[in-house]
């Protein structure tokens, strides 16, 4: 679905992404770890089309297109979906009509007709449920003065409504509560199916208790440098980053 | 014309003017002439003059233009082809071509307590007599003496005590001329006691080359606990040019609120608001929404005047630049001295939307009194590029993206619009003139 190949990135001239690859194949979930400021968020921007990062080089094809050629907005009407570490609060535009908006973009772009209202309603219904958004929160702007929490839950409602192929999650757990996390990895894995895939980024291995990864990369200053299943993630929560780090290091001497 | 000396030979040699003769005879004859001197002491305004500093008036008065304010007639099918609709506003409407009132166009409500009739069939109303051109503020206005000398007709209306109509009021200006015209309409609104009226006024041009520059003055009257709901769409095409004065009256326990909008394409629009507060207890909000597209000059000067304590007024004011559009805010508030316990807020918003659009705001507190609540705001910005790519993150296109925002940032004055017609006329109107841009 999603092949990166030495995938090479800066943002204001500095070097962020130092050759990244990877493939992710339908129905796959593939986590992401690494410490602070390694590129997690980076690599999901690029791949997001974030206009202030240069793709210096490489390439990234998914689902046979030239991903890098494509609007932000033709990424995500072909499939792709990133679900924000910070998502942006915008008031004045209400969230039910900007999913609608997004909905019937989406829509349109593959020539089917924008939505019915009660057809769009029902799913809003449905997919609020799933991941257990507050209805009151649908008619308020856009994220506007949601909580942490509320934000995340928010993210992982348009991912559901707008249902990509390749859904990119940025640290969706951090900010959830005890309960929320349950809730929000039911959801996903509920999501989850043979011909969509996941890439998850975290901090926590707690996460992966509820939403268990097929693969599990570290990714360290620009580049992946480890990938294992999710007894990586085992081993990085019990010994942290440093032994990864070493390793590296003493790679780069030699 | 090209200098000021022109300028007054010109106007000069419209005096007396068919007009004036025609009623001669009439209670304000004195009145115009009075008016045609204070507009010579006035003298015609140049960036020099402090209230038109951002816009060259005189630019805008280079053409040769006719005093003759001919009728202008048109059909009811070309009526149809105006675009002053606004779809599903159930209302009352009032035509107006070249500022003279057409019954046979017009949809006026039964006759009761409310009066609508063509300003110069009331030259001898007592109410006429009693207000016309006694706005304080209209006094140190050139463009409103010019008015009072020369305006040809306008609109009259009076509601009785108590009085109050189903549904709004839809005000229809049309401006058509086969040659460049300075076309002066003069309206006067006067709401007694007790009554509440909502009015939509619309103006559009039908010219097809000729320039029609309006130079109009609406007087308002608000006796006490009358409550007047005004929404101004101004919306002509590009060669008009428009100087429109609307000085209100609030006696006490008032309300009075008023929406400016000003959309594409005139090439120069200049708003003159001013509302005297003469009695305690009034409530004003004054909010505008203007957009300007390719080289619109959009000026509002604004003024509040709290003569009397315990008035609230609330200002807000956004602008949406496009294109090379200009736009200028000029908003006084005064508060005398005696005007205690004054409320008054005061708050323009800008959205420069191209890099050769341009805004000149300036807030002009002038307060008297030391027991008030007065703030004032100015910001201008562009979009925010964070917002962008979220929306677009989610498919939705730059076009529906920019749209998205642009609505929202004006949301805080469409909300407030009380006919949802209007809220969606608004909102398409945005929609199209923003798409308009992008795909320039
Ligand atoms: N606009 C920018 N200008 C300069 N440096 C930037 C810019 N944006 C990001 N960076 C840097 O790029 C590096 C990678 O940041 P990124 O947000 O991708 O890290 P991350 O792995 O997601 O970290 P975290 O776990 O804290 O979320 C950081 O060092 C960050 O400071
Ligand atoms: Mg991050």
């Amino acid at each position: 679905m999603l092949t990166i190949k030495n995938l090479h990135a800066e943002v204001d001239g500095k070097k962020i992404l130092k050759g990244i690859n990877l493939e992710i194949k339908r129905g796959e979930m593939h986590a992401i770890m690494g410490p602070n400021g390694s590129g997690k968020s980076s690599l999901s921007s690029v791949l997001a089309g974030r206009e202030n990062y240069t793709v210096t080089e490489g390439e990234v094809i998914f689902e046979g297109k030239n991903l890098l050629d494509l609007s932000p907005e033709n990424r995500a009407r072909e499939g792709i979906f990133l679900a924000f570490q910070y998502p942006v609060e915008i008031p004045g535009v209400s969230n039910l009509n900007f999913l609608k908006t997004a909905l019937n973009e989406i829509r349109t772009y593959h020539g089917l007709a924008p939505i019915e209202a009660k057809e769009f309603l029902k799913l809003t219904k449905e997919k609020q449920q799933l991941v257990d958004f507050n209805a009151n929160l649908m008619n308020r702007s856009l994220n506007e003065g949601f909580s942490g929490g509320e934000k995340k839950r928010n993210e992982v409602f348009q991912l559901a409504m707008l249902d990509p192929k390749l859904a990119i999650l940025d640290e969706t757990d951090s900010g959830l509560d005890i309960d929320a996390l349950r809730i929000v990895a039911a959801g996903v894995n509920k999501l989850r199916s043979a011909d969509k895939a996941f890439m998850v980024i975290t901090h926590y291995q707690r996460l992966l208790d509820y939403i268990v990864p097929d693969f599990v990369h570290v990714l360290y200053d620009g580049r992946i440098v480890k990938t294992g299943n999710k007894e990586l993630a085992l081993e990085l929560e019990e010994k942290g980053y440093d032994w990864l780090k070493e390793e590296v290091h003493q790679k780069e001497s030699v | 014309m090209t200098s000021d000396k022109s300028f007054f030979d010109f106007i000069s040699n419209g005096l007396p003017g068919p007009e004036l003769r025609e009623d001669a005879d009439n209670a304000i004859l004195p009145a115009r002439q009075l008016a045609f001197s204070r507009f010579r002491a006035l003298g015609l305004p140049s960036v020099k003059t402090e209230e038109w500093r951002y816009t060259n008036i005189q630019r805008f008065l280079k053409d040769s233009f006719s005093l003759a304010q001919e009728e202008g007639t048109i059909t009811a099918e070309q009526l149809k082809t105006v675009n002053t609709k606004i779809p599903q506003l159930d209302s009352y409407t009032a035509v107006l071509v070249n500022g003279r009132l057409q019954i046979a166009l017009s949809k006026l409500p039964a006759e009761g307590k409310i009066t609508i009739s063509k300003l110069s069939d009331a030259a001898n109303n007592t109410q006429l007599q009693l207000w016309f051109d006694k706005h304080p503020h209209l006094q140190q206005q050139p463009f409103a003496a010019l008015n009072a000398a020369l305006f040809a007709d306008g609109l009259f209306i009076e509601a009785g005590q108590n009085a109050s109509l189903d549904k709004p009021l839809h005000i229809i200006h049309i401006y058509t001329t086969a040659e460049n015209a300075f076309i002066q309409p003069r309206h006067l609104l006067v709401l007694h006691k007790g009554a509440t009226l909502e009015i939509v006024e619309s103006s559009v041009g039908m010219n097809e080359t000729a320039i029609a520059f309006v130079n109009s003055v609406t007087e308002i009257i608000l006796e006490e606990n009358a409550e007047l709901w005004h929404y101004n769409l101004q919306s002509s095409e590009k060669n008009s040019r428009h100087i429109y004065h609307t000085s209100t009256v609030q006696k006490a326990d008032s309300r009075y609120h008023h929406f400016n909008f000003t959309l594409p394409s005139a090439e120069l629009t200049r708003n003159n608001l001013s509302v005297a507060l003469t009695g305690s207890n009034t409530e004003t909000n004054l909010h505008g929404l203007y957009l300007a597209t390719d080289e619109q000059h959009v000026d509002n000067h604004t003024f509040v005047d709290h003569l009397v304590p315990n008035c609230n007024s609330n200002e807000l004011y956004k602008g949406v630049l496009l294109d090379n559009s200009n736009g200028v805010f000029t908003g006084k508030i005064h508060v005398h001295q005696d005007a205690q316990k004054t409320n008054a807020f005061q708050q323009n918003n800008n959205l420069l939307m191209s890099e050769k659009a341009s805004i000149n705001s300036q807030p002009q507190l002038e307060i008297y009194a030391d027991d008030v609540k007065c703030s004032h705001g100015f910001t201008v910005g562009r979009f925010s590029e964070e917002s962008l790519f979220y929306l677009r993150s989610r498919g939705i296109g730059e076009e529906a993206a920019k749209t998205l925002l642009v609505n929202a940032f004006a949301f805080d004055i469409t909300d407030q619009v009380h006919i949802p017609a209007l809220q969606d006329f608004l909102s398409e109107k945005i929609r199209k003139y923003v798409s308009g841009a992008i795909n320039n």
